[in-house]
């Protein structure tokens, strides 16, 4: 399956989407406000989709974000809605939602999709110095 | 004689703009077009210029969330526009305020009269809300809101307040039959 790379910018994430049996790698970084947020979004929406056709034995997402507006808040609800769909078709999915160890506004974002999606995550901090 | 004059004056609107702006702790002011180029501009100056300072870490993050959202809230909502169908840039002033206690962010930007009672509507029951009922908020708008065509989640006032834990201040000044001035004020207090 081709593999999405989008480097990072100051004011859209990195995104690596790479489904490669040997060495998958799927993670969403960095800061996000495009100016158009759908245009953005799309193609990551609709590589999930191709994805869910013939997806890994197991999917984990990493969301390392440092900032998203609120804008970006409802695609990335619309990411994990599509996860969802995957784990609720019996496959193993799991959402790792990294945030900065004294960012409780991040720490709560992630409680708050994890009581919104039904889908196994995972809390993970790390420091920043 | 008269030109004189007339630069005379120019000279002393400055001043006194300046003494305006220092007796109201104004430490940043613009009115004009806002676009996403101006939105990316301003809250990255306002971030490392609030780095310097010795304000912690979940404050800067606030006061830069804030900003975000208040400058798209003009980009996509005011009804004033260069150009009719540009969708991400609006007029509008974006002002910021910092004394020793707090921030305030300060938006003003033209509505049409026939938005302003969703807009009440909108914002009174945010301000009624507490920390548990805006979170509910919060959660079922995410989930049944649709973006708008200008990628509008609905959620920037109720974040705002989240974030702040303020509730926002607002006026509507009359302009015309068909249009009103928008104010809105968020603040965010420096010692929570």
């Amino acid at each position: 399956m081709r593999i999405i790379k989008i480097e990072g910018t100051d004011d859209t994430p990195q995104v690596t989407l790479d489904a490669n049996p040997e060495n998958p790698f799927m993670e969403i970084s960095g800061r996000s406000l495009p100016e158009d947020v759908v245009a953005f979004y799309d193609p990551i929406l609709e590589w999930l989709d191709e994805y869910a056709e013939n997806p890994l034995e197991k999917t984990v997402l990493n969301i390392k974000l440092e900032y998203f507006n609120t804008a970006s808040s409802k695609l990335l609800l619309d990411i994990l809605l599509k996860l969802e769909d995957l784990s609720e078709a019996d496959n193993d999915v799991l959402v790792r939602w990294h945030y900065p160890d004294d960012d409780e506004d991040m720490e709560e974002a992630g409680e708050e999709y994890e009581d919104i999606v039904e889908v196994p995550f995972e809390q993970v901090s790390y420091s920043i110095d | 004689m008269a030109e004189s004059e007339k630069n005379k004056a120019k000279l002393h609107f400055a001043y006194d703009f300046y003494k305006i702006m220092k007796d109201s702790d104004v430490t940043f002011a613009y009115e004009g077009e806002i676009t996403h180029e101006i939105t990316k501009a301003f809250s990255s100056l306002a971030e490392s210029h609030i780095a310097l300072t010795n304000e912690s870490n979940a404050l800067q993050k606030r006061v830069f969330h804030v900003m975000v959202e208040s400058l798209q809230n003009i980009s996509k909502h005011s009804a004033e526009r260069k150009d009719e169908k540009s969708m991400f840039a609006g007029q509008g002033i974006f002002m910021v305020t910092k004394d020793d206690q707090e921030y305030n962010i300060t938006t003003g930007n033209v509505v049409l009269n026939e938005s302003i009672p969703a807009l009440k509507e909108h914002i009174e029951k945010i301000n009624s809300g507490n920390k548990k009922t805006l979170k509910e908020l919060y959660k079922k708008k995410i989930k049944s809101g649709k973006l708008s065509e200008k990628g509008g989640a609905g959620l920037g006032f109720i974040d705002m307040v989240r974030k702040t834990g303020e509730k926002l201040i607002y006026t509507f000044l009359d302009l015309n039959d068909k249009k009103t001035y928008f104010v809105l004020t968020s603040t965010i207090f420096r010692t929570k």
